[in-house]
């Protein structure tokens, strides 16, 4: 990641332009040539800076308005193996270790799961309790009521 | 939102190529040609069904370093403690959650150094203790939201 890739990140992470040569319309915006854009962006793929690119849906425009926080303490020798096995069953839209502040967090396995309503997410964590089955010690689920604030993440700012 | 749309939702929420006519390259797929595609992709976005289209950046990959953070905040203070975690502009999101741990948050700095110094000025700020929880480890997951 060089001042050059930065520049492209600060050109595209609102959305690339929606015309026939979006990225032409880059490389025009940030003085590059365009094969040169698309080889850099192409790398930043391959390299995991970029996780896709695509169609970024809002949850809640698509009538997905219950938002649980699914969080379990489970060994953290089996943590990496029951976060990959529950990633690959479409459940949760984010699987992540955190480390526990024992004694008040004692989680250390997150899961978001999504659904029209609190029932049909409950069902989610559910079938994610039931293949996790007895590593679970404790587990709990937090419901957003609110969202305060929600800008998305602003890199590159001085690109 | 029709039939079309649920396609498009579906089918683009990775994969779009880096080319010279992506958009043309993916068309016909979906059954559509270039510029109906452009103009759905256009339409979606401006309903705000699609908050946007373009790469998703990982801002660890960035060189950058994102954590997430919660409070136990105090009802009475509810209020006035968002603000004075929102007006961070390292807080990309914040929740209110259903939990002691009331306020959930997500900041992305710089660099690690910008995490902790943040994360310490908002517990020096509002006077309540800040629970840091990087990702120890991501489970990779292709987000598959259904239309």
């Amino acid at each position: 990641m060089d001042a050059t890739d930065r520049r492209i990140v600060a050109a595209t992470q609102a959305g690339l332009p929606l015309v026939a040569e979006p990225y032409h319309a880059v490389a025009e915006a940030v003085g590059l040539p365009v094969a040169e854009v698309m080889e850099r962006m192409r790398r930043m793929l391959a390299a995991g800076a970029i996780r896709r690119i695509g169609a970024v849906p809002n949850h809640y425009a698509l009538g997905y308005r219950a938002n649980g926080m699914a969080v379990w303490d489970v060994d953290d020798a089996r943590v990496d193996a029951l976060g990959a096995r529950i990633a690959q069953l479409g459940l949760a839209s984010h699987c992540y270790s955190r480390p526990r502040h024992p004694p008040d967090w004692p989680y250390n396995l997150f899961t978001m799961v999504h659904g029209r309503d609190r029932a049909e997410a409950e069902r989610g964590v559910e079938a994610i309790a039931a293949v996790l089955g007895d590593a679970v010690r404790a587990r709990d689920v937090l419901f957003s009521t609110r969202i305060l604030k929600k800008t998305g993440l602003r890199l590159g700012r001085e690109g | 939102m029709d039939a079309i749309d649920r396609r498009i939702v579906n089918a683009l929420q990775g994969g779009f190529p880096v080319c010279e006519r992506p958009f043309a390259a993916v068309a016909e797929g979906l059954g559509l040609d270039e510029a109906g595609l452009i103009a759905r992709l256009k339409a979606l976005v401006e309903r705000g069904i699609l908050s946007r289209f373009g790469p998703l950046y990982a801002a660890e990959g960035l060189g950058g370093a994102v954590t997430l953070a919660a409070m136990a905040v105090p009802e009475e203070r509810f209020e006035a403690v968002a603000a004075q975690v929102n007006a961070h502009v390292e807080v990309a999101h914040n929740y209110a959650r259903n939990h002691r741990l009331n306020m959930w948050f997500v900041l992305a700095t710089e660099d690690r150094a910008g995490i902790a110094a943040t994360l310490a000025e908002i517990a020096r700020e509002t006077g309540i203790p800040v629970l840091n929880m990087p990702r120890l480890a991501e489970y990779r997951i292709g987000l598959r939201l259904e239309a």
